[in-house]
């Protein structure tokens, strides 16, 4: 079992109010995701469900059990930090047991256990060397492995792949992943990329300025933002924003601004009729653009004129400009488009976003 | 084609012939060695050696003196005052080194902390260390004055005593007044040393072994001492070398006495070579703590190397 349940956590330190009312349940097995922009309160967050800080208010539960005052070690949960945390005059092996042998673990039990997380992560051969004799990915595993051994009813990552190169970060991503699949322990895992938090999560809580902006599964981060903040955060490249008026014209919506006018899809309609005369925020990612045809309704196009070309091999980039907006759109990669270029560009009506332009709340 | 013409002649300026000389890298090194080749040979090689060359005469102050051989060796080896100073010399390093360690540690440990005022109390560690030894012995001497000292007072109004101690004039408590003192006057040194070192290791350490399960005092003995212990050890060879050839505390306190019972090999060396005039014996004696000296040396960097290379 590892059911973890956050409720009106605070996290002062002295006049900085770094966690505000976080209330979460984290389901046994389930792989949850932190992610948000540094100084949010992510790892805050973390420490406090390790016991590493205390809370300010309100009450952290373990499998039913409030833990608030519970140390560290009677929690029952183990935790892989960014800079690994190793013990730098042990070796591997010594490492990996240490957590057991404080628990008074007979030797052939700790053998067994630290032989079979060697397995399963692949340092087999790496036992006998110390931190400072492995590369920054064996370490990684190390950390891994004496996480493991304990088989703790939570394991709590923090930033734990941000030390490693863009590639192998990738490659233990998909680890990761594959060994809580295995191992279906209850895992925390804090982040500040989000594609780490979209690829690994089975949910994403976003968090902005020790507030929880949204939680969610990764898709309807995507698909369904509540604000802002979590449309511009979650996707790459970053969300199209630009503001726009609402006008009636004859019982059609429309969003104008001084590069565009577009016809707001009837979906959207009963919601935005309440803002007609006003401004709001638009978003449309990238990828819900792409080079006007003749099949494409002449409300849902805009004339554009392209700045930069990025060739990305499987699409292409456009930094374009319509009116005074920059704008980003991923076409296809067969599209050829000079930079100077004007280009009509039309949007997928079914994936126009309305945020209030004061609150940022999504519309 | 200016530019050409510039980069043409700047290629073909003849070098000065210095900084030829200068860009061998055997003429550079030899250079670079030269002024602390030299300060090296006047303020250490040279005293040392006519310090040697002084123990193998008997020449007294104005007396030049002819070579002896290792008459003045055997002389005081049969001294019973040299004797004395040598077990003190070891007792007084041995003591305070222990409590210095300790209380040093003790002391970065709870520095290592935060709490309010941390720098102040930081500052104010290094008290004892910063005043002038002399200075702050005598206010020690006079604490430990058979008349008026305060500690006495204290003692007596605590209701532990109720004579008068008179530290000075007994040996043993001499030999202990001057222990504390070397204590007092050590441990800042420690206490930063270890701070230092302490600072060093990183606080996730400590974390991951809480976690770990890892009680408080496991958590030292696991992680933090072992990771310290290269630190600790520089300082205590620091410190050993230091309070072995210690002088000032005794000659202020009890200037070796009462009936030369507290005399270190510094103390013993200076009252008999300067004091008494034997220049050449007072050279022995100094000259006998350096072969102790050179071991503790060897091995303590024996083994930091072994520490650091684990
Ligand atoms: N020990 C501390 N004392 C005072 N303020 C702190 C302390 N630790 C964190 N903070 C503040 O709390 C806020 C949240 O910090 P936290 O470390 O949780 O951010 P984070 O989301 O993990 O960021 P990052 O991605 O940079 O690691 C920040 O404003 C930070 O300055
Ligand atoms: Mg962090």
């Amino acid at each position: 079992m590892g059911q973890v349940v956050l409720k009106d956590i605070n996290k002062f330190y002295d006049a900085v109010h770094a966690v505000i009312d976080v209330n979460l349940q984290i389901r046994d097995k389930e792989f949850v995701v932190f992610v948000g922009p540094s100084g949010c309160g992510k790892t805050t967050t973390l420490r406090m469900i390790a016991g590493l800080e205390a809370i300010s208010s309100g009450d952290i539960s373990i499998d039913g059990t409030v833990v608030n005052n519970l140390a560290p070690m009677d929690r029952d949960i183990a935790m892989v930090f960014q800079n690994y945390a190793l013990y730098p005059h042990m070796s591997v092996y010594d490492n990996m047991a240490f957590g057991l042998k404080m628990r008074k673990f007979a030797r052939p039990e700790i053998k067994k256990r630290v032989n079979e997380a060697a397995d399963i992560l692949g340092i087999g051969d790496l036992l006998k060397r110390k931190p400072r004799q492995l590369s920054g990915g064996q370490r990684q595993r190390v950390a891994l492995g004496r996480a493991i051994v304990r088989h703790p009813r939570v394991f709590l990552f923090d930033e734990p792949l941000s030390n490693l190169d863009a590639k192998l970060r990738v490659q233990m991503r998909v680890e990761l992943k594959k060994l809580h699949l295995r191992l279906g322990t209850t895992a925390v895992y804090v982040t500040h990329d989000q594609v780490e938090a979209m690829t690994l999560g089975d949910r994403v809580v976003v968090m902005k300025d020790g507030l929880v902006q949204q939680v969610g599964e990764p898709l309807d981060l995507y698909n369904q933002p509540a604000n802002k903040f979590v449309a511009g955060f979650i996707g790459s490249p970053a969300m199209n924003f630009s503001t726009v008026t609402m006008a009636d014209g004859n019982g059609r919506l429309t969003a104008k601004n001084s590069g565009f006018e577009l016809e707001v899809p009837a979906a959207h309609g009963d919601r935005l009729r309440g803002h007609v005369g006003r401004e709001v925020t638009i978003g449309i990612r990238p990828e819900d653009l792409h080079v006007a045809t003749d099949a494409d309704p002449v409300g849902l196009t805009f004339p554009s004129k392209v700045e930069v070309v990025e060739q990305l091999g499987s699409e292409i980039l456009l930094d374009v400009r319509a009116g005074t907006d920059m704008m980003v759109a991923a076409v296809d990669p067969t599209v050829r488009a000079k930079v100077d270029e004007q280009l009509r560009l039309a949007v997928n009506p079914a994936r126009i976003h309305f945020f209030d332009a004061k609150t940022e709340a999504a519309i | 084609m200016a530019v050409q013409a510039i980069t043409t002649t700047l290629g073909e300026a003849p070098q000065p012939r210095r900084q030829r000389l200068l860009e061998d890298e055997r003429w550079l090194a030899f250079f670079l060695i030269v002024p602390t080749m030299v300060l090296l040979g006047m303020f250490i090689a040279y005293p040392f050696v006519r310090g040697i060359l002084l123990s193998v005469t008997n020449s007294r102050v104005g007396v030049p003196g002819d070579f002896v051989g290792l008459a003045n060796f055997h002389k005081i080896w049969n001294d019973s005052i040299f004797r004395t100073s040598v077990y003190n010399t070891f007792l007084y390093t041995g003591v305070t080194t222990v409590f210095k360690l300790s209380l040093g540690l003790w002391l970065a440990m709870l520095l290592n902390r935060n709490f309010k005022g941390k720098a102040f109390t930081r500052a104010f560690i290094l008290l004892p260390f910063i005043i002038p030894t002399v200075l702050s012995t005598f206010a020690w001497k006079w604490m430990f004055d058979p008349t008026f000292s305060v500690l006495n007072w204290l003692l007596f109004h605590v209701g532990a005593i109720t004579g008068r101690i008179n530290w000075m004039g007994d040996p043993d408590l001499a030999m202990i007044s001057i222990i504390i003192v070397n204590i007092w006057r050590g441990v800042p040194f420690f206490a930063i040393s270890l701070l230092a070192g302490l600072q060093t290791i990183s606080p996730e350490l400590n974390e991951a072994a809480a976690i770990d399960g890892a009680k408080p005092w496991q958590r030292f003995w696991h992680v933090t001492w072992p990771l310290l212990l290269p630190v600790t050890m520089v300082v205590v060879l620091f410190s050993v070398i230091q309070t072995f050839a210690d002088f000032q505390i005794v000659y202020v306190m009890t200037g070796g006495g009462p009936a030369n019972a507290t005399h270190l090999f510094a103390t013993y060396a200076y009252q008999i070579g300067i004091g008494t005039g034997l220049l050449s014996e007072g050279a022995a004696i100094s000259l006998a703590m350096f072969p102790v000296l050179l071991l503790v040396v060897v091995f303590q960097l024996l083994y930091i190397r072994r520490v650091e290379t684990r």
